[in-house]
């Protein structure tokens, strides 16, 4: 195990899961759309707009899973330097932040023919919002910082810091009288969400865990390349793949 | 543009950012917004007075009144211990009904809640209409799709 | 099948449209982006070597 947390092996062990990833996002994507779009019933209070959820909730957990996953390698990186926890936080934070982003536009294309309004002050969405902007705040730091290493170490506090927000947005429905319902899946207990539309969301769901890994691969893969280009390892790849 | 007028304006944008956001957010704690009072509440006089706050509750069945445009409406929002009652004008959400969740957002004005902005509220509860049906009969059974 | 039905929604279809939509566009951009790196990348990297490979 240990082998692959050297630069060299990731690179390679990367482009050998790459296509297998791919496959899997693609045929899971596939059957969560054609589960989502045509399998699932309309709600009986929401309409087909239910259908909003099989993007909008996927999206709001990744954009919470990328979040730790990012500020867990950035404490890693920081704790034992170790190069590649630093790429995989950087690769991290654009992704984490387009899925934040999708879960806020859907939530707002959902919120207003549901609730009545684009946007409410809502301690859940404010708090969603507040993730968008930690996001933005870790790629500003990665970005305006030359040297990779310092910069991956400021990014990295940053990103630590934030880390309180994320359970602020899990249990915001619960601490708080928000306009946002509570929890669905989580909840133990009697069902809250009916089987024929519980699929659907949990395979939407695993097809953007797949479609993370596929993306988190393909922009490390470069940067690898990138900060390693002082090793013939380096140099013979780009040779051969010219 | 320079490296170093560049990194420089991406710092300058992101405290600007972040700052703005700050204050969008605080400001939307201070004024009671991310929240609401639950009828309970109000009475008790735990929601601010002469200021706008967010009232949260359930439609009572039966309580809604509308004029003949339906732009005006009067219904009384409850926790099924107290009740408010309260008066807007405006279109209401689609989801408004009857028993529903809504969360309005207004001022007291002499013991009735004038609303500027009402939104409905719905449960963490997702299943087809004939789920719904056998739920209500007492006879969910998760999963049965045979079921009428 | 109903396809008008279907497009329709239940008189949603703007908004659930455009939700699957935004999430393409999203998907799509997160896929190219990396893809036009990975190019520039391996470009200057070659121009690097090739500098390098010059000076020495």
């Amino acid at each position: 195990m240990y082998k692959y947390a050297s630069p060299r092996n990731f690179y390679h062990l990367a482009g050998r899961l790459l296509p297998w990833l791919t496959a899997a996002t693609v045929m899971l994507l596939l059957a969560g759309l054609y589960l989502g779009l045509f399998v699932a019933p309309p709600d009986y209070q929401q309409g087909e707009t239910v259908r909003i959820m099989f993007i909008h909730v996927p999206a709001a957990w990744m954009s919470m899973f990328v979040y730790v996953l990012m500020a867990g390698a950035g404490a890693v990186a920081l704790v034992w330097n170790i190069k590649l926890a630093e790429v995989f936080a950087a690769a991290c934070a654009p992704v984490g932040a387009s899925f934040t982003v999708l879960a806020l536009l859907t939530g707002s294309l959902w919120g207003k023919p549901m609730w009545g309004a684009w946007w409410v002050w809502d301690a859940r969405l404010t708090s969603e919002l507040i993730l968008l902007f930690l996001y933005i705040g870790v790629m500003a730091l990665q970005a305006s910082i030359d040297d990779p290493r310092r910069a991956a170490r400021a990014a990295a506090i940053l990103a630590l810091v934030g880390v309180v927000n994320i359970p602020i947005i899990h249990f915001s429905v619960e601490w708080w009288n928000t306009l946002h319902q509570p929890a669905s899946v989580s909840k133990v207990g009697t069902p809250s969400i009916h089987a024929s539309i519980l699929i659907p969301l949990l395979t939407m769901a695993a097809a953007f865990k797949a479609y993370f890994f596929a993306v988190v691969l393909l922009r490390m893969r470069p940067a690898i390349l990138e900060r390693e280009k002082h090793t013939t390892w380096v140099a013979e790849t780009v040779e051969e793949s010219a | 543009m320079k490296p170093r007028h560049k990194r420089l304006a991406i710092i300058v944008s992101a405290v600007v950012g972040l700052t703005l956001a700050a204050l969008f957010v605080m400001n939307a704690f201070r004024s009671n917004l991310v929240f609401f009072f639950s009828p309970t509440e109000v009475l008790a006089g735990k929601a601010p007075v002469d200021k706008v706050f967010r009232l949260g509750g359930m439609v009572e069945t039966g309580s809604v009144r509308k004029s003949p445009d339906g732009l005006i409406s009067d219904f009384i929002v409850t926790d099924m211990n107290q009740r408010v009652e309260v008066h807007y004008e405006g279109l209401l959400p689609d989801l408004f009904r009857e028993g529903q969740g809504v969360v309005a957002q207004g001022k007291l004005e002499g013991g009735r809640f004038v609303a500027r902005e009402v939104l409905a509220k719905h449960d963490e509860n997702y299943m087809p209409p004939e789920a719904a049906k056998a739920l209500e009969g007492g006879k969910f059974i998760p999963g049965d799709k045979k079921r009428p | 099948m109903n396809w008008s039905e279907f497009f329709a929604m239940g008189g949603y279809g703007f908004y659930v449209w455009t939700s699957y939509a935004v999430a393409a566009v999203v998907l799509a951009f997160n896929v190219l982006l990396p893809l036009r790196r990975r190019k520039a990348v391996h470009k200057t990297l070659r121009e690097f070597y090739r500098l390098k490979g010059e000076r020495s």
